[in-house]
């Protein structure tokens, strides 16, 4: 599992990956490198697949042809958690919480199964991670009972359990007010800070701006501009499928 | 420091039911109440073994029955052909279930919800029809049985039947307690939950299924093997009627599955209720009376009985209080 790379080498290297479902294809000889520690944003129009590939990195589905290689190693193959025990963490776009647990037991799952040898009891290291998402107050509250911030903060939260050195964000800002969407952009930044290599998948324009070191806009299963945020969004082919002419 | 002090006060009151049960089969003579208490241990190991899939993983096993039957037909096979003692009856029918546990467990790969249940039904009935067609063990007229002398310190084998049935109890129920307290359970209540949120959270949920239909499988096998010497006889629509598959999840959802007490307690509640019944009325009037009962806790108490006792197990159990 010690595979050693250069130190320049990238976290997430995804080549001439395509998945189709039936005739349809999702998503076409896509290849991208993920940069260690690098703020990336997937950008793209309703069903141009971001999802699709996040769920292709983080493995809930295998792509027909291409490869995902994390870390120097070739996971194209594993299963989900396989990937989660090796560092890939995801929230997903609707809000999937343990709902027979309560907050503090959510995170324990990821404790429990995803991370090695942890010197700290688990149950501070949960806490500590409520803490730091500003949750600390709902530990033992029961998921239903959480407002939709919550839960969503909730959900990184649980990614953040896993201990990532990848973490996936699907839309954790749909639906939040303005001020919600901040509170969970400074959350997003802050790991970032921590070596924590994120790919924010967002619709809100002003969130993955400020975010991103570099954008990612997808249409059709293809990639159409790839490049540091205000480039992206200059793009002419980008502006007319996602932003409108 | 709870967890310690809390296994101490399990395991010495698991000493005291096993002397309880050793000094009873010494003391009481009358033989109707081994009789009658047999079956009820009987139902209180299958309710927890059912509830070890049905209940901490969520998948809902109407192939109780099926179980219970190859655990039956295994002992018989097995003491027809080399007049193998009881335990190794036992262990053996242990091991078959063990490895059909496993073949349902493949099912889940594929199969969630009512799928899974219709699948586990159906498996029932192939099974049956092949122990039917089966002559070494009788068929489908059924086989009687010669039970061997009975083993000291026991005077009789009724009483010795019981006494294992009360060790298989405490083996179940040990097992399950186990499986609660340990990762394996926290991780079979998060598939239960969430299936991909569980395995992108890092739990093997494959494994854990497997693991969880296989322990089921082989409790509920090694339950029913005793069956045929309880009754010095077996027949394939008796071994392999859907009336286990019923019990077993009615007394675990009556007594709530997010603590092995649960179907403890409600495998008790409706074991004796039956026994009783078929004493004073009539054995027919059993399943009116299981199915009131499951229609009246579906809706007063969703949460089984330990759901009304200790409120912070309606959680646990799943879905809103």
């Amino acid at each position: 599992m010690t595979v050693t790379t250069a130190p320049d080498a990238p976290l997430l290297q995804v080549g001439t990956l395509t998945k189709t479902f039936g005739g349809f294809t999702a998503l076409d000889n896509i290849s991208v490198d993920i940069r260690k520690g690098e703020r990336f944003g997937l950008i793209g129009p309703n069903g141009s697949g971001k999802t699709t590939l996040i769920n292709c990195i983080s493995g809930a589905l295998r792509p027909q042809t291409g490869s995902v290689v994390f870390c120097g190693e070739d996971i194209t193959q594993l299963p989900p958690h396989l990937r989660a025990r090796r560092g890939i963490a995801r929230s997903f776009q609707i809000p999937r919480p343990f709902k027979s647990m309560t907050v503090l037991e959510n995170l324990m799952v990821g404790l429990d199964f995803a991370t090695v040898g942890s010197s700290l009891p688990e149950e501070d290291v949960a806490m500590s991670i409520l803490t730091r998402m500003g949750l600390a107050a709902k530990a033992g509250a029961p998921t239903d009972t959480l407002s939709q911030v919550e839960l969503r903060k909730m959900e990184l939260a649980r990614a953040m359990a896993v201990r990532p050195k990848l973490l996936i964000s699907d839309e954790a800002m749909a639906g939040l007010s303005s001020s919600e969407v901040d509170e969970v952009l400074d959350l997003l930044i802050s790991l970032g800070e921590e070596d924590i290599t994120i790919i924010m998948i967002e619709h809100i324009m002003q969130a993955v701006m400020r975010f991103s070191e570099r954008v990612m806009c997808l249409d059709a299963g293809k990639i159409i501009a790839i490049g540091a945020p205000a480039e992206v969004m200059a793009n002419k082919r980008v502006q007319e499928a996602y932003l409108g002419t | 420091m709870t967890k310690h002090r809390n296994s101490i006060a399990f395991w010495a009151g698991v000493a005291i039911f096993l002397v309880a049960v050793l000094s009873m089969t010494q003391i009481v003579r009358n033989e109707y109440p081994f009789f009658a208490g047999y079956v009820i241990l009987q139902f209180i190991a299958l309710a927890v073994a059912w509830s070890i899939l049905g209940g901490y993983a969520g998948y809902v096993n109407f192939g109780t029955n099926a179980f219970f039957g190859v655990g039956v037909y295994t002992a018989v096979a097995l003491f027809k052909a080399t007049g193998a003692p009881l335990v190794v009856q036992i262990a053996a029918a242990a091991a078959v279930g063990m490895t059909l546990g496993f073949g349902v467990g493949l099912l889940t790969l594929r199969m969630r919800g009512i799928f899974f249940s219709i699948a586990t039904i159906a498996l029932a009935i192939i099974i049956e029809t092949f122990v039917m067609n089966w002559r070494f063990v009788g068929g489908a007229a059924g086989i009687q049985l010669q039970r061997p002398p009975v083993m000291a310190p026991f005077d009789s084998y009724v009483k010795m039947l019981f006494f294992v049935q009360a060790v298989l109890v405490v083996i179940a129920v040990g097992i399950a307690r186990y499986i609660q307290n340990s990762r394996i359970g926290r991780g079979l209540q998060a598939l239960r939950d969430d299936e991909l949120a569980a395995e992108c959270t890092g739990v093997p949920t494959l494994k854990l299924k497997l693991v969880a239909c296989m322990i089921s499988g082989a409790l509920m096998s090694a339950v029913g093997a005793p069956a045929a010497m309880y009754l010095q006889y077996a027949d394939p629509s008796s071994a392999f009627n859907l009336t286990y598959s019923v019990s077993a999840l009615a007394m675990s959802l009556i007594g709530g599955t997010a603590h092995w007490i649960g179907p403890v307690l409600g495998a008790i509640l409706l074991g004796s209720t039956q026994q009783f019944l078929a004493v004073t009325i009539s054995s027919e009037i059993n399943v009116l009376v299981l199915g009131i009962m499951l229609v009246l806790f579906v809706v007063a108490a969703p949460k089984g009985i330990i759901g009304l006792l200790r409120p912070r197990y309606r959680l646990r159990a799943g879905g809103k209080p």
